[in-house]
């Protein structure tokens, strides 16, 4: 039997697109066998953060979350409050609960100090605007950073809310060469041009341990942060939100916060 | 021939412009020979073997790296399988456990190819205390 031309070519290109089609499969697979199990961490559908509003505001120890937190993800610290980097900080309650003061409200509690950070909402405007996704929501909850991703741009400092995004107009290494050295060789500094964030600790998550914050708060400080699940009905943070009186911060613009202040 | 000074001058200007990277590298990037990395290649073999074989790690190291890095913080899957031992997807714990120090290791390399990949731009390479503490 001889093989017509035509019939020819139409194998030669069945087996081409046939290889073609193939190919990215076959490299997944082998590059997904390289890929070992995590060991014991903490998982969950919907991480979660909750602060005890009135155990927070009375802390004896202030600053132990704050110091915890920079300490372990190498956060610069600049004099200059325009150059700032912020992961977690406070911001006076009128800035923060815009809504839930009037004018009547004493100037002391207007200007109470209150414990802020990235409010890992459910429908992030930050990642709607991310031209390169180097910020995205994992599945789990927490809305993170590939600082490598990061071009800079700053769209997602106008996109969010809650002023919880901070731009690196100097290069941290410049803070941390004073100092010997950032405080945690393990957790890469940023580079000058990025915009960074708490991303909720996942490689601490990753390694069966609470955020930072939560920890610090726990062991020096008035134990007014719980980490939880929320999808876990037997969870802590779910009990605990369920029985109190919540707030989350600007909640009327849809962004649904994961960080919730109980009374 | 009209013009042939300002055309001459120009097709000078533009051989020097063509030739002037090779003019500017004389006498930089050192006599041509490769880096001798034997003592710290002996020392990270006294520690087993890489994660990968060492020929694919020396054409590929960059790729596999760049897989790391996806794996790590976009899918956060953070240990790499070898010979069923697992091991942390980390440039500065896993990769400079064994071959010590960027100035030693992956400089001398670069320097000598010409290339600066910008890892060490924000990931630190000192080794973490806790290891010096348990000896290795």
């Amino acid at each position: 039997m001889s093989t017509s031309r035509r019939d020819l070519l139409k194998a030669a290109g069945i087996t081409i697109l046939g290889v073609g089609g193939a190919a990215p499969i076959i490299a997944k697979n082998a590059r997904a066998q390289a890929i070992a199990p995590a060991p014991p961490e903490l998982k969950g559908r919907k991480h979660a953060l909750a602060i005890e509003a009135t155990k927070c505001e009375t802390c004896p120890n202030q600053t132990a979350c704050i110091d915890a937190c920079h300490t372990e993800f190498n956060v610069p610290h600049w004099e200059d409050h325009e150059e700032e980097i912020k992961w977690l900080w406070k911001e006076s309650l009128a800035e923060v609960f815009p809504g839930r003061v009037n004018e009547r409200t004493s100037e002391e509690l207007k200007h109470r100090p209150t414990l802020v950070l990235c409010n890992h909402c459910e429908h992030p405007p930050c990642v709607k605007v991310c031209p390169t996704k180097a910020t995205f929501k994992r599945e789990d909850g927490p809305v993170m950073m590939d600082m490598h991703r990061c071009i800079g741009c700053r769209y997602c400092i106008v996109g969010c809310p809650y002023g919880s995004r901070s731009f690196n107009w100097k290069n941290p290494m410049k803070h941390f060469e004073e100092q010997g050295g950032p405080p945690n060789p393990d957790y890469p500094i940023r580079g000058k041009g990025v915009v960074e964030k708490c991303t909720l600790c996942p490689e601490r998550l990753a390694a069966g341990k609470q955020p930072a914050c939560v920890e610090a708060c726990q062991a020096k400080g008035a134990g007014a942060l719980m980490y939880g699940d929320l999808e876990d009905e037997s969870s802590d943070i779910r009990k605990h939100i369920q029985s109190r009186i919540t707030a989350r911060r600007k909640a009327e613009l849809g962004t649904s916060p994961q960080v919730f202040y109980t009374l | 021939m009209q013009g042939g000074p300002i055309v001459f001058t120009g097709l000078g200007l533009l051989v020097v412009a063509g030739v002037s990277p090779f003019l500017l590298s004389l006498g930089s990037g050192g006599d041509g020979t490769p880096p001798d990395l034997t003592d710290v290649l002996e020392r990270a073999r006294a520690k087993g073997t890489c994660v990968e074989e060492a020929g694919h790690m020396r054409d590929a190291h960059m790729d596999l790296l760049n897989d790391w890095r996806d794996t790590v913080v976009r899918d956060g899957q953070r240990y790499y399988e070898r010979d069923g031992e697992q091991v942390m997807m980390s440039l500065t714990r896993t990769c400079l456990d064994c071959h010590g120090s960027r100035e030693e290791f992956c400089t001398k390399c670069h320097d000598y190819l010409g290339v600066t990949p910008h890892c060490w731009d924000c990931h630190l390479d000192t080794v973490p205390a806790k290891k010096v503490e348990a000896g290795q």
